[in-house]
């Protein structure tokens, strides 16, 4: 068990067969994750919309009832705050899904800038249990347990309705695994957590369903080119540099970090995140150096690991724009040794989607 | 899995057979089950000198990088490279997956190790 952002949470689950099982579960099976972790704001009220809209540079007057994006709150300096999922729950009512390490942060820059309209901001991540229910066989396995017909949500989509008994569970078609899956979010109690996490389980059995862990949720989320906070993005990286453009509607109307991203924009990109492949042997890990085929020091690993699907040595990484070129080969700094790396497309794992 | 009598073993979970003046070299299978999926070793080159306590390489899971010390001092004389394609098989069988072969400069050295037993109570304590 690890401490993360104040959760005693598992690397992975020796017991089913560790990080590398869990991976591949995912990608051909299903898994199940306790995200609990993850915290959650609503947003309520007759100027609802327009608080989501300053604090988050995503454009949520495009959601429709139902609907969820992916987004991110910036810092005036153009920096993140945070990456979020928002879910548009009602006309005036909004949920945004955070990370657990930057909670309080979060739930504090949301509050404090959304002051200025008729709304109202809740920390609402205690009342709720965050289950993720991840891969090709998880529409099977959730639907043995709801009367939702699971195949009407569309991905981003979410419905409410009954899960294992519980009436009005939230049913999201999101995760952070870059497979089909599903998030639900129910009552936070030890008793109704454990009654969902173990019929899921019993439902899962005849697709080999596995619990998963911090591990195989990095490993997945990497192979997808999932940025993950502190790592890929943070409050000294922007959005453009993070390649995270078609998430940031600069022509939605003001809102925070915007005139920094203008700013930046014009001022021109001075590095970028790419993905790199191992060409010789190690694997680059989170911080290690990157250096140019001359030598010099150009930038950084974000996050590496050996990718148990792909079977091969992956990392992100940001390097300046000249050093960014498809094929192109940079040398990563692994104990002492550089060791050829090319960069490739991300992401580096796509799913096949059902047509 | 049982730790075999006839290794000795270090309090960073290598374990080292004697026979004369060789020793085989490995790690434990209490080290390849907390590290988890290995998917990386990186060995020294035949020829390398290696010293008692010091690292001689590298094992790696998918979630973390750990040091190889080697139990005892002297030359490396072989490395298992079969490893370099298939480092699963130190999951599959700690006790039978080595990793280098030395020439031991005092074979004595060993004897400073822990035996099986004190191994298997330290590792109990460790938890």
């Amino acid at each position: 068990m690890v401490d993360f952002g104040g959760w005693d949470m598992p690397v992975e689950y020796p017991a089913s067969g560790g990080l590398m099982k869990e991976h591949l579960a995912v990608r051909t099976g299903v898994g199940i994750f306790d995200v609990s972790h993850m915290g959650d704001i609503l947003i309520r009220g007759p100027q609802a919309l327009d608080a989501v809209q300053w604090v988050s540079m995503n454009d949520a007057s495009k959601l429709q009832e139902g609907q969820a994006h992916y987004s991110a709150l910036l810092y005036p300096e153009g920096g993140f705050v945070d990456d979020v999922i928002v879910h548009k729950l009602g006309p005036n009512d909004y949920l945004l899904v955070i990370n657990a390490g930057t909670r309080e942060k979060d739930y504090g820059w949301v509050k404090k800038n959304v002051s200025r309209f008729h709304c109202h901001a809740d920390d609402v991540g205690d009342y709720y249990t965050q289950l993720a229910i991840q891969g090709p066989k998880a529409e099977a396995t959730l639907q043995k347990l709801t009367s939702v017909e699971l195949l009407q949500i569309k991905n981003y989509w979410f419905k409410h309705g009954t899960v294992c008994n519980l009436p009005n569970t939230l049913i999201a078609r999101t995760g952070y695994t870059a497979e089909d899956g599903f998030e639900i979010y129910v009552p936070s109690d030890v008793a109704t957590s454990e009654r969902v996490w173990n019929e899921v389980m019993e439902a899962g059995k005849e697709f080999g369903i596995v619990p998963c862990g911090l591990g195989a949720r990095n490993t997945l989320r990497l192979e997808g080119r999932m940025a993950l906070y502190g790592h890929e993005i943070s409050d000294s990286i922007n959005v453009w540099e993070a390649g995270l453009d078609r998430f940031c509607k600069m022509d939605k109307g003001d809102f925070l970090g915007r005139a920094a991203l203008e700013k930046a924009k014009a001022t021109g990109l001075k590095r970028t995140l790419v993905g790199l492949e191992a060409v010789d042997r190690g694997i680059p890990r989170d911080g290690y150096k990157v250096f140019s085929a001359s030598g010099s020091e150009i930038g950084y690993v974000t996050s590496g690991s050996y990718a148990p699907f792909l079977k091969k040595n992956i990392a992100l990484a940001y390097v300046p724009l000249q050093e960014s070129e498809l094929g192109h080969e940079v040398l990563v700094e692994i104990r002492g040794q550089r060791v050829k790396c090319k960069v490739v497309p991300t992401p580096f794992y796509k799913r096949v989607k059902k047509a | 899995m049982a730790y075999p009598k006839d290794y000795k073993y270090t309090k960073e979970h290598e374990w080292i057979q004697v026979n004369g003046n060789t020793g085989t070299v490995g790690i434990t299978d209490h080290a390849q089950e907390s590290l988890g999926d290995i998917v990386f070793v990186e060995l020294p080159k035949v020829g390398t000198q290696v010293q008692q306590g010091k690292s001689f390489g590298t094992v790696e899971s998918v979630k973390a990088v750990s040091e190889l010390y080697a139990p005892a001092s002297g030359k490396v004389i072989a490395v298992n490279d079969a490893l370099n394609q298939t480092p699963e098989n130190v999951n599959k069988d700690a006790n039978a997956a080595w990793l280098i072969k030395i020439e031991l400069s005092n074979p004595g050295e060993a004897n400073s190790l822990l035996s099986a037993d004190d191994y298997e109570k330290y590792v109990e304590e460790e938890k």
